[in-house]
């Protein structure tokens, strides 16, 4: 039988729902209008005042917020709380420029934890089951989000973190986990070392929320298999709170987006027109009942497709597919943001040409990342000791940069292409 | 006094090796001695020829990259112990070396050693040095003669 969080919600009649979101939407808007002069500038530049929105009808009138905005306003200039009312900040990855920094009232939290909630029931979870969360805990979201979720249902939460992965098997096993929470890749690996140290029996595993990054069909079909659980897919983004955007059901065929707190629309990426609902293009999200951070017409960057209809798990919530990929050249790799400039950043300043070439691939369930840049005059010496040493000081400014692990190959000049117009810098091998 | 070494990057791939060789060769530059340090990605090849400058050129137009070095090279008499009595002198002396190869030439009688010490300003002073304790120390000039005799 299929158990709801909300139900009031979840499965509210499209017409109630709606009303929700236009009542939401005209607060919010003429909020953010009167409390942040940010919003308030790129309104009037578009000719739109609060009294314009009167409904989620209203809201394609009303400018974008994107990437190049949170950096502008970097990093309280879209705060539209008093920064006494907040409690928490969650963070992506990256250095200066590309790391967004989101803010959380204790009501941010409360609607976060619910959604994570609601996605925990989904996938068949109670207040008697024993939720492992084997996400990052810090200011990746991944971990506090779904500990909020489990905390919020009254399930017995084992705040794992990831890594360390013969722990997570022993307490994993000692204390009868029912669901665990973690990336795909992360599963993966988990699930290899379960069957390697023949504890699959020893295990109490039924279901898994898995997100943060891109994973198959096929994959799903493998860690189901190999853990003997069924696997459900979470979405979410640290700009419109992190993992419970949206969340799987029973049914399996995409995600139900919350849209008591967030409104989908899908654009055009190139014209910013909107889209008629099952067309293929960006996804947009405008925040409705947060507090601190309401990003409004945030432009996420990924590609996807909405569907409305009735679902067979009884939930009347717009349904997203999971993202085909992005409009802009921004990577996940082990759940990390990266752009390419950055790492040309990194790249010039190590005295390096802006020749290279990213090369991502999936080992042992585990992303990998490899930066192949030329070989300079300056760099080149006879002793292998000293280009080592150069190659390692690259390493380290691109895990400073990064925050993650890259191997560095160096090549000889002129072998990799030239840019002409897009240069294929990035081969992604990963079989998503 | 010291010898011109020529260091090339090699990148890891089938054919690097001999198409520079084949450069060299199709322009009559001869070789008198090589190295080459690998590691997983790439390798340097280090060389002693005939003409280090002409040779530089010529890969450089080639897209290569070349650096030039000095290195000490000293004749031994081809007998034990007397690469162990060159290497006591330095090491005595605070040099420590980055690298060292030998060649051979058609002078039977020395063997030729090749000595890259850690501080190449130290070059100079580490030759004097080699010179008073009696051991034969080379130029780009002797390596070439001598190979060609």
């Amino acid at each position: 039988m299929e158990r709801y969080f909300n139900p009031e919600i979840e499965c509210a009649d499209p017409s109630v729902l709606k009303e929700i979101q236009n009542e939401r939407l005209v607060k919010t808007v003429k909020r953010v209008y009167e409390n942040v002069p940010y919003y308030r500038a790129k309104m009037e530049a578009s000719g739109i005042t609060p009294e314009d929105i009167k409904s989620v009808d209203d809201l394609h009138k009303l400018p974008f917020v994107t990437k190049d905005d949170l950096r502008e306003a970097y990093p309280y200039g879209l705060l539209a709380a008093p920064l006494s009312d907040c409690v928490r900040i969650q963070s992506t990855s990256g250095t200066t420029g590309k790391r967004v920094i989101a803010f959380y009232t204790q009501n941010d939290i409360d609607m976060w934890d619910t959604c994570c909630a609601r996605a925990i029931v989904a996938a068949g979870g109670t207040k008697d089951d024993v939720v492992q969360v084997s996400y990052g805990y810090g200011l990746f979201t991944g971990g506090p989000g779904l500990n909020g979720g489990s905390h919020k249902l009254g399930s017995l939460t084992v705040p794992t973190s990831s890594g360390n992965t013969d722990r997570q098997i022993q307490l994993m096993c000692d204390l009868g986990s029912t669901i665990l929470c973690c990336t795909p890749s992360y599963a993966e690996y988990l699930a290899e070392s379960i069957n390697e140290h023949g504890r699959r029996d020893d295990i109490k595993l039924k279901a898994g929320i898995f997100g943060a990054e891109a994973w198959s069909e096929e994959m799903r079909h493998d860690i189901e298999q190999k853990l003997g659980i069924k696997a459900y897919d979470i979405y979410g983004l640290t700009e419109i709170c992190g993992p419970g955007v949206s969340f799987e059901c029973s049914a399996q065929t995409g995600m139900h987006i919350n849209e008591d707190n967030f409104i989908a629309e899908i654009i055009n990426p190139n014209t910013g027109e909107v889209l008629p609902e099952g067309e293929k293009g960006e996804l947009v999200f405008t925040c409705i009942s947060k507090e601190a951070f309401p990003l409004i017409r945030y432009r996420t960057r990924d590609i996807c497709v909405l569907k409305r209809e009735k679902c067979s798990c009884g939930r009347t919530l717009i349904k997203m597919a999971k993202p085909m990929g992005r409009s802009d050249d921004m990577l996940i790799i082990r759940g990390v943001n990266v752009f390419p400039s950055q790492i040309e950043t990194v790249l010039l300043n190590n005295g390096y040409e802006a020749n290279y070439q990213i090369i991502v691939d999936r080992v042992n369930f585990s992303d990998t990342l490899e930066v192949v840049v030329e070989m300079t005059p300056e760099i080149f010496s006879d002793t292998v000791k000293h280009i080592s040493a150069k190659e390692k000081e690259l390493v380290a400014a691109l895990k400073n940069m990064l925050g993650l692990s890259a191997k560095v190959t160096l090549v000889a000049p002129k072998t990799i292409a030239r840019s002409e117009g897009k240069a294929v810098r990035i081969i992604d091998k990963r079989k998503i | 006094m010291t010898i011109k070494q020529v260091s090339v990057f090699v990148e890891n791939r089938v054919g690097t090796l001999q198409e520079i060789m084949s450069l060299l060769a199709s322009n009559n530059i001869n070789l008198r001695a090589m190295s080459i340090a690998d590691t997983a990605d790439f390798g340097v090849l280090r060389l002693i020829c005939d003409d280090p400058f002409r040779a530089q050129k010529l890969l450089e137009a080639e897209k290569c990259i070349v650096t030039i070095n000095e290195v000490l090279g000293v004749a031994l008499p081809d007998r034990p112990g007397t690469l162990e009595n060159v290497l006591k002198i330095l090491a005595d002396n605070g040099y420590g070396l980055e690298y060292v190869y030998a060649f051979i030439t058609h002078n039977q009688e020395n063997a030729y050693i090749i000595l890259r010490i850690e501080e190449v300003e130290e070059n100079e002073k580490a030759e004097e040095l080699l010179k008073a304790n009696g051991i034969i120390v080379l130029n780009t000039c002797d390596v070439c003669q001598y190979s060609a005799e």
